[in-house]
């Protein structure tokens, strides 16, 4: 059982940086304006 | 184009950054149908210097800012309009501000609730599917401890939003059901946290966070859903800012239209909105009055005539004797109308906020009933207070919390496909009560475009003739005739005559196109028809007739409509004889004609005093106040922003099936609605008692919760097998 030690902080290591993505794309209004960020990509310039 | 962004002064509006002097300013956009147009608009901004301009196509806003001058603002927004698209100034006000902060948050909070529920949750399978032997006591209370250091902040997180809402209801002694929810997760928490501390066999906090993660996804499911209040009387006010022309003497001034007096003379250019009511003193012109009467067609305007805010001066200069200040006018009227009706509806109680009422005290005492009898059985309070707090999780409405909410999201989306926009959620619980439905006619019921008659009634070279004259003018009679010649046109130098029709040069004679009193044959009979007189010296004047069609579908629709036993009812303000005839082809028997914007409004009002559920379908600045003052409103694409705004749907095309579709799903939605609160007062009929019994554990709360809320979502599904037609 001693794996526990390592897998149960990796798992909310990584766990946390997904968080912290999510809030950084929130925070950068990434979430504004889906619709033309989705087209905005298919953008040549 | 549009003349009134043209002319308007926007600098009000320009805010400007104390440090780095740039200027902001936000538009909504009119006209933007997809990602290329929004890319035009941005490229033609972003070529002038100093310039950012970033479109928002999810919401269809502008954002312009520049460095220098406040006014530059103007020119930016002219240059932007004759790519073909209508800006109009918007202040982003507070209140949107902090919904969208609100919106944010409420994101927020659902990523902390779904990240702690799946981390706990990893743990959690690990403690449901080991024994005694197969784990240790120190695992297990290894894992409970770390669960509890994950789900402790989480919660005191991602719970903020109901523990700030239980408070408040708490400290307006009633309670809502944030209450019991708040209660249940914080106890959950606080007990097992407590229990493992004492090396506890369970530990709720898988639940307490998958609860959570659960009810936020339904309150912002109907966040979204709930979306835009209908608040359409403050674009109207958008729309008479800017500037007027006023003559003193020899003198021409420019004012702001909120500063325009009585007895002023106003000056309108042709292409300009009138800014005030008034009376024509000189000059003869047509003006577009559909804004306010919603009559399809211009009306001629000579001295003496009496003119409204609103209405567009089309063919020349017109001079007017201001009869009201622009506060007075018909269009602030119009306002206020849609400001009462505005304020009227926010009365409406939903299907849920009822459930809930009879939910919450229902929950508190089956809870607290259970904590004081296992205290009186004799159990320790540790125990019964667990007890209690399991009966709290099971009953916690996480089924109900998404049962409205997932419905309307699906509904809305089912819409989209059929080309309706659903602007609010709760509109489909107004629209399945309806049973009154009131048309508008024009625009509504017909296309509100004139078009010609053409079963053989002209020969090709009188055709051929008016479309050449006819390509000439603006006015809609005339692009109705373009519209019905797809030939050779031939090359004449036209002159307009303002209030008359065109007229050219032809082959060394002067042919007309216009009127009956200028060119036609005036003995000829007069029937209500829409006609047009082509004059060529030397022969009989033609007379060219129009319609303006009928939607195609209407007469089906209106008779499934009296099939589904609505009471049909066409309020118009056009003349009476055009709204018989339309009435009478379309089986209508209730129908008023040259109805005021006011008169709508009373009828409406007088219909829901008469306990009516009332649908209002209308397209005109006219119809704008009733369809704000109606239990539920529609309006077609083509209509003017502000009925839009008003209205609770918008449907596109030539159609006027939508009406029956939207009903259709709403009342299918409903249904579906009610389902899942049988679904849910179902599940909770079999979980409670177990619950009160002491028997849940967190296995079987896991299981409830989660399998409750998948069976409401697949309910919800069903929605799209709906068959409408």
């Amino acid at each position: 059982m001693d794996v526990l030690l390592y897998l149960i902080p990796i798992a909310l290591i990584i766990a946390l940086i997904a968080l912290g993505g999510f809030f950084w794309a929130l925070r950068n209004n990434q979430f504004d304006d889906p619709k033309g960020n989705a087209e905005r990509i298919l953008r040549d310039d | 184009m549009n003349a009134a962004t043209q002319h308007v002064d926007l600098s009000s509006f320009v805010s400007t950054d104390k440090e780095d002097g740039n200027n902001t300013l936000n538009l909504t956009v009119e006209g933007m149908r997809c990602a290329s147009c929004a890319w035009r608009i941005e490229s033609a901004l972003n070529s002038e210097q100093d310039v950012k301009a970033r479109v928002n196509l999810s919401t269809n806003r502008l954002v312009l800012s520049w460095k220098g001058m406040k006014e530059r603002g103007n020119a930016l927004v002219v240059k932007a309009t004759e790519l073909g698209f209508t800006f109009a100034p918007f202040d982003p006000s507070q209140q949107n501000r902090s919904e969208a902060a609100e919106e944010k948050f409420l994101l927020k909070c659902i990523a902390v609730s779904g990240f702690a529920a799946g981390n706990i949750m990893l743990f959690s399978f690990a403690l449901w599917f080991s024994t005694q032997a197969s784990m240790g006591v120190g695992t297990r209370d290894l894992l409970h401890l770390v669960s509890a250091l994950i789900a402790i902040p989480a919660i005191a997180y991602a719970g903020l939003p109901y523990f700030r809402s239980a408070i408040n209801a708490l400290r307006n002694m009633h309670t809502n059901m944030d209450v019991p929810i708040s209660l249940a997760v914080i106890l959950a928490t606080g007990m097992s946290l407590f229990e493992t501390l004492h090396h506890g066999a369970y530990a709720y906090f898988d639940s307490s966070t998958m609860l959570l993660f659960f009810l936020l996804i339904g309150r912002y499911l109907d966040r979204k859903a709930r979306g835009k209040a209908r608040a359409a009387a403050q674009d109207l006010l958008a729309m008479m800012q800017g500037t007027a022309t006023i003559r003193e003497g020899e003198k021409l001034r420019t004012l702001p239209i909120r500063d325009i007096m009585p007895d002023m003379q106003l000056i309108v250019a042709s292409g300009e909105k009138i800014a005030a009511d008034g009376i024509v003193t000189s000059g003869v012109s047509d003006v577009d009055t559909s804004l306010i009467t919603g009559e399809t067609l211009p009306q001629r305007a000579v001295a003496g005539q009496k003119l409204f805010a609103g209405m567009m001066n089309i063919s020349a200069p017109l001079e007017l004797k201001v009869s009201a200040a622009s506060e007075q006018s018909l269009l602030a009227d119009i306002v206020r109308l849609m400001e009462n009706a505005e304020q009227g509806q926010a009365h409406y109680v939903q299907l849920a906020d009822k459930v809930a009422g009879y939910y919450t005290p229902v929950v508190h005492i089956l809870a607290a009933g259970t904590f004081i009898t296992w205290l009186l059985l004799g159990l320790a309070w540790q125990k019964a207070l667990l007890i209690a707090t399991t009966v709290l999780i099971i009953t916690c409405p996480c089924a109900l919390g998404l049962a409205v909410p997932v419905v309307q999201v699906i509904a809305s989306g089912l819409l989209f496909k059929k080309a309706m926009l659903l602007k609010s959620g709760d509109a489909l619980e107004r629209l399945a009560k309806t049973d009154t439905i009131v048309f508008d006619k024009t625009g509504t019921l017909t296309l509100g475009k004139p078009q010609l008659v053409t079963n053989g009634l002209y020969r090709m070279q009188d055709l051929q003739l008016a479309a050449s004259l006819a390509a000439h003018s603006r006015h809609p009679l005339s692009r109705a005739i373009c519209n019905a010649w797809n030939g050779e046109i031939i090359k004449l130098e036209v002159k307009e005559e303002p209030g008359n029709g065109v007229s050219a040069l032809y082959q060394g004679k002067t042919i007309k196109l216009g009127r009956r009193g200028w060119c036609g044959n005036e003995s000829a009979t007069h029937d209500e028809a829409l006609e047009l007189w082509l004059n060529v010296p030397g022969s009989e004047p033609i007379r060219f007739i129009f319609t303006d069609a009928l939607r195609p579908d209407a007469k089906q629709v209106i008779q499934k409509l009296k099939a589904m036993h609505f009471n049909i009812v066409l309020l118009s303000g056009d003349r009476e004889p055009a709204v018989k005839s339309v009435a009478t082809t379309l089986g209508i028997n209730d129908f008023s004609a040259t109805v005021t914007p006011v008169e709508k409004t009373e009828r409406i009002n007088a219909l829901k005093t008469e306990g009516r559920n009332i649908l209002m379908v209308g397209d005109g600045l006219n119809d704008a106040p009733a369809l704000a003052a109606a239990n539920v409103s529609m309006s077609p694409s083509t209509a003017i922003d502000i009925a839009q705004n008003a209205a609770d749907i918008v449907f596109q095309g030539e159609k006027l099936f939508p009406v029956i579709e939207a009903i259709t799903i709403a009342r299918t939605s409903i249904r579906l609605v009610k389902q899942n609160f049988a679904l849910s007062f179902f599940y909770n009929i079999i979980a409670v008692p177990l619950a009160i019994t002491g028997n849940v554990t967190p296995l079987i709360a896991a299981i409830a919760m989660s399998s409750s809320s998948i069976a409401v979502i697949i309910n919800a599904m069903r929605l799209n097998k709906v068959r409408t037609s």
